[in-house]
This record gives structure tokens, sequence and C-alpha cells, in this order.
């Protein structure tokens, strides 16, 4: 009996660590059973075409998740982004890479702002996705603009054997992972959101932290939208919104946790792809364009549900 | 300031500048920006055009009461809490309110009975999954308003228009009031005597400061939240009856700007954003602030855009202003 309950409780903690990727499986395995072409080359980069910029926003989304805070800007900042590199950063290259720099520097900005004056990051999120969707109608009034060559050069790369959004996914998983998994710096920006005291009594600047973490969430809230510009070769001022409930759902689903700064960035990653391609699931199983959000929503509560379950086995 | 007999020391040093902010009326703030900005549009295109204004401030921007009022109610009921379902609510009761009421004037009171088990129905399912799977509101209420969204969407084609009668209602008014301003005044002042006469006030307030408190108390904090939770999905139904009374039918989208919107006019108004305090005058003069600003920048001739970043600026400022841990 006792080695029974030894182990169960351990399978269930190992298990709810596999979630996400058991999730993304249980979206794959039936597409590539219906749809083998799915496999090949051309099959998946056709698949995945669209989740290198949800990635990168999700790992923005997920850097401000660490702090327990929440980030409802995202979206249009990405839109923003790629607002920015349709215009500026096309006819005056200086000047969008400086607008750009500005943008980095504001979340970061804001990010101390929220520590300083110990405000609810929701609330101003929401405040800074209203600025960043006006700044993006005032540069790009209509839809249009074009990519910058360079940029549509990079995201329509052919990596040799492997679809290139693949890739580019698997790269930015190990790079993530490795910096606020494994460096000295990315435990101690983590420390912030697990226990803001502890780190403060400590002598670590709670404030510089979370400006580094509000940074980072620019840094790739800013790779999104260029990569998301690469892709479409034009931009609008509202390309990008769903991006902000759709890279929560992402972190979420990757096994990031609100309290105590608990995120996985290799989980988020594949919980980006896991929504990405539960869009096309419903293509494949014929079901109605129609669900195709809700079907995201059911992901989010079932993955969630399953969750609950095994915490509940972990504790008993 | 020796004549003073209060116990507390530090108030001896009490300026007339901290007192004036100790005034209790957060809401007040809104009040003064409203009733500034109506002045400057007064100022630069006359009496006459500015109360045109105030007339469609008080049809427009109802609805930005009626959402704010539903949000400030699960605001007030605990840090983190926010109902992020308030547009697909919308849409789901508007298209649900049309496919009922089929456009006859006989079908209008089934019509609402069915807006309204909608919003409690959502109310529910979105307390359930908070409850049942111990996670953030905020993510509850984004993943069944995707469901929800979904579930109006494949409901949403071929809707009937609203029926006459309530089309009337929609653009009535009573001595150059709106109906629609009317029945939102009715709601503010059934809500004010619930949040400050009844015994669900005091419950949603002391929940709202501290849950664990409350608790101890012998407040039931889950009938307390959930009921907060039901109100606001029923207020977003019946909005969204009202929005599609007034253009001239339900459309899925007639919503999506009152997600945001909802909680701006809560944090402007003065409602404290961690819980316990809300007030329903200052969803009032924050939704009058917010429509006459926007008014006035469309009338100066602002885009979009521009409109979009003061009103971003605004909310921040607002926000900074009022600081977290100043006020307790």
């Amino acid at each position: 009996m006792t080695p029974a309950r030894n182990t169960l409780p351990a399978m269930q903690a190992r298990l709810r660590a596999l979630l996400p990727a058991i999730s993304l499986v249980a979206v794959l395995v039936p597409i590539l059973v219906m749809q083998p072409a799915v496999m090949s080359y051309f099959g998946s980069s056709l698949l995945l075409n669209l989740a290198v910029p949800i990635v990168l926003a999700t790992l923005a989304q997920l850097a401000i998740i660490t702090v327990n805070d929440l980030d409802l800007s995202i979206g249009s900042f990405v839109s923003l982004v790629a607002c920015i590199g349709a215009t500026l950063l096309v006819k005056t290259p200086w000047l969008g890479a400086l607008a750009l720099a500005g943008c980095v520097l504001a979340y970061a900005a804001v990010g101390a702002l929220i520590e300083l004056r110990q405000i609810p990051s929701i609330v101003v999120t929401l405040g800074l996705s209203f600025v960043w969707s006006g700044l993006a109608i005032v540069l790009l009034p209509s839809p249009g603009g074009t990519s910058p060559g360079w940029l549509g050069t990079a995201m329509s790369y052919q990596t040799p054997f492997i679809a290139a959004p693949i890739v580019w996914s698997v790269i930015i998983a190990i790079v993530g992972h490795l910096l606020l998994m494994r460096s000295s710096a990315g435990v101690r920006i983590r420390g912030a959101g697990g226990n803001p005291r502890a780190m403060r009594r400590f002598g670590w600047s709670l404030v510089r932290s979370k400006a580094t973490l509000y940074g980072i969430a620019g840094v790739f809230g800013v790779l999104s939208g260029l990569s998301l510009l690469g892709l479409t070769t034009s931009a609008d001022a509202n390309l990008a919104l769903r991006y902000t409930l759709l890279s929560i759902a992402a972190v979420i689903l990757g096994g990031g946790e609100f309290i105590g700064g608990r995120v996985s960035v290799i989980g988020a990653v594949l919980g980006a792809i896991t929504l990405t391609l539960a869009a096309s699931f419903l293509a494949f199983l014929n079901i109605s364009a129609d669900w195709q959000v809700g079907m995201q929503g059911a992901i989010l509560i079932v993955v969630l549900s399953l969750r609950v379950l095994l915490q509940r086995g972990e504790r008993q | 300031m020796k004549s003073q007999t209060s116990s507390e020391p530090i108030a001896g040093n009490e300026t007339a500048w901290t007192r004036l902010r100790s005034l209790q009326a957060p809401w007040a703030w809104s009040f003064v920006g409203m009733v500034l900005v109506w002045f400057g549009i007064v100022v630069i295109f006359g009496f006459g055009i500015a109360s045109n204004v105030a007339q469609t401030a008080l049809t427009y921007g109802v609805f930005m009461v009626l959402v704010g009022l539903g949000q400030m109610l699960v605001i007030t009921s605990g840090v983190g809490n926010i109902d992020l379902s308030v547009p697909s609510t919308i849409a789901l009761a508007g298209v649900v309110g049309m496919h009922v009421m089929g456009s006859a004037n006989g079908q209008i009171a089934l019509g609402v009975a069915a807006v309204l088990g909608v919003g409690i129905a959502i109310g529910v399912a979105n307390y359930t999954l908070i409850r049942l799977l111990r996670i953030p509101p905020i993510i509850a209420t984004l993943s069944s308003s995707f469901i929800i969204q979904s579930i109006a969407i494949t409901q949403g084609r071929q809707l009937p228009p609203p029926p006459p009668a309530l089309g009337a209602f929609a653009t009535g008014r009573l001595l150059h009031v709106p109906y629609i301003a009317l029945l939102a005044l009715g709601l503010s002042a059934a809500l004010a005597v619930l949040l400050h006469r009844a015994v669900y006030g005091r419950r949603l307030s002391a929940i709202g400061q501290n849950a664990r408190a409350a608790w101890l108390a012998g407040v039931d904090v889950h009938r307390t939240r959930c009921f907060a939770y039901v109100l606001s999905s029923i207020i977003a139904a019946i909005t969204a009856l009202l929005l599609a009374a007034t253009s001239g039918g339900a459309s899925l989208d007639m919503g999506v700007e009152y997600m945001l919107i909802s909680i701006a006019v809560v944090v402007i108004g003065g409602t404290l954003v961690t819980g316990g305090k809300p007030t329903i005058i200052g969803v009032w003069g924050a939704s009058m602030f917010l429509f006459l600003t926007n008014a006035a920048l469309n009338a100066v001739g602002a885009d979009a855009g521009v409109r979009a970043i003061v009103y971003g600026v605004l909310i921040i400022a607002v926000t900074v202003a009022a600081g977290g841990k100043a006020m307790r």
C-alpha cells in the first residue's frame, strides 16, 4: 500500500507538469489522423505559419505574469509595432528604430510606475492599450503600409528539414527557458513575483525587477509585431488585438499561475502553439469556424479542470 | 490647530489639501472633469451645441453608465475580481432578445424575460468556473466569454429588428430626458439602496475589504460574490437590449468597446480598484466625463487615434494620482 501512496502523488505532479504537452498532443493527433499531410514540411509550415508572433506575444505576457501582474495592452502594442514597422521603419529606418526603442522604454517605465505607486496593473495596462491603439491609428489611419524588405526575407526564410515556424518556436522556447529559469538574473527576477517581501529585505530593488520584466515584455512585443508584419506584409491598427486574450490564455495553458511567479517558458510556448492549432483543428473536423473562439475557451476550461483535479490528488 | 481634539497626533499637521483629499468623495473629481469639459464646449461652440451634446450624452453615455455599474459591483467584491465577459454577454443577450421578440410588440415581455435569463445564466456560469476551477476571475470570465461569443455567433444570423414599441421606448423622451436615462437612474437608485441601505451592500463591501475577516464574521463570501457576478451579467444583458433598440438591431460586435470602457468608468469614477468601496455617482460622473471628452475632441476635429490616446492617458493619470497605498 505505502509505495502506491507515495508514487501516486508524484505521478500526478509529473502529469501536471506534462499537461501543456499533453494538451498539444490531444489537439495534434486528431489533426494528423485526419490529415497526415500536415506532417510534411509544407503542411506544418502552413499550419503553424502564424504561431511565431503568437509565441512571442505569449512570452511578453509571461514576463508580466511572472510578477503577478497582467498585461491587457499587449495586443494593441503588437499592432502598434506592426504599424511602426510598416510606416516609419520603411520610410526612415532610424526614426522607426528609435520609436520602437521608445516603446520598450515606455513599457519599462510603466512597470516601474506600477511598483512605485502600488497600482493595479490591469487598470494601467488597460489605459495603455488605448494609448497604443491611438498611436497606431494616428500613424496608420487605414490598413496598409509595406513590410521592410529584410523583414519579409527573414520571415520567409526556409530552414532545412524542419519547417521554419517550428524551428523558431523551439529556439525561442530554449533561449527563454535558459534566460528565465536557469540564469541567476532570471531567478532574481522571478523572485520579485514569488516573494516580493523577501526580495526587498534581501536588498534587491523591486522597482528595478519590475521595470526589467516590463522592458522584456516590450522587447518580446516588438519582436512579435515585427514577425507578424513580416508574415502579413501590411499592417492595421487592429491587426493583433486578439493577442491580448490569446497570450493570457496561452500562458495559463502552459502551466503559468497568477500567484507566486510560477511560470513555465516551455509550457507557454506549447500553450501558444496549441491555441494556434485549435483554430485549424475545427476546420479539419468540419465544424463551422463560428466555434473557433469557443474552442479556445473550451480548451482552457478543460485544461484548468484537469489541473485542479491533479492538484487535489497531490494534496491527498 | 490646537483646538483639534482628535486622538491622532498626525491630525495636528494636516494641511487643507490633505483634508480635502480625505473628504471621502472620490467621485467628485470625475464631476469636476465633467463640468469643466462641458463648459469648455459651451465656450468654444456656444450653448446651443453644448446642450445638444448633453442630450446625446444622456442617451449614449448611459450605456457606459450601465455596463460600468455592473463592473463596479464585481470589482467591489474583492481584489482581482473583474468581469471580462461583458461584451460577449451583450452580444448573446442581444441575439437572444431579438430572436425571442421576433419584431412583435406582443413578445417584448417574453424577450425581456429571456434576456434576463441569459444574464443570470452567464453570471452563474462565470462564478461556477471561478469557484470550481479555483482560477482567477479574469481567466474564468475570459474563457467563458470565448464560449459565449461562439454561441452568439452561431445564432447571430438573420436577426429580426427590434419590435417598434421597444424602438420607440429607446428613443423616447420625457421632458427632454431620454427614457433610457430615466431607466438607468432608476437602476442606480435601486443599486444605491441595495449597496448602502441593505445587508447585501454591507456584505459586499466587507468581502471586498477583507474576504477572510468577512468570512470569520459569518458572511457567506461565495454567495455574496456570486450575486455580484449575476447582477453584472444581468445589467450587461439589459444594456444589450437597449443598445439593440437604440441602433435599430442587434449586432455581434455592438458590445466590443464596452469591455475596456466598463472598467475605465469604474476606475475614473473613484471606485476602489482593490474592492470594498463602490461609488455609483462616480460611475455616472466618469461616464459623462468620458463621453463629453470624446464629443469635445470629436468637435474640434481630433481623429479616433487622438481620442484613444486622451482616453488612455486619462485612465493612467487617474490611477496614478489615486495610488494604491495612499488609499487603504
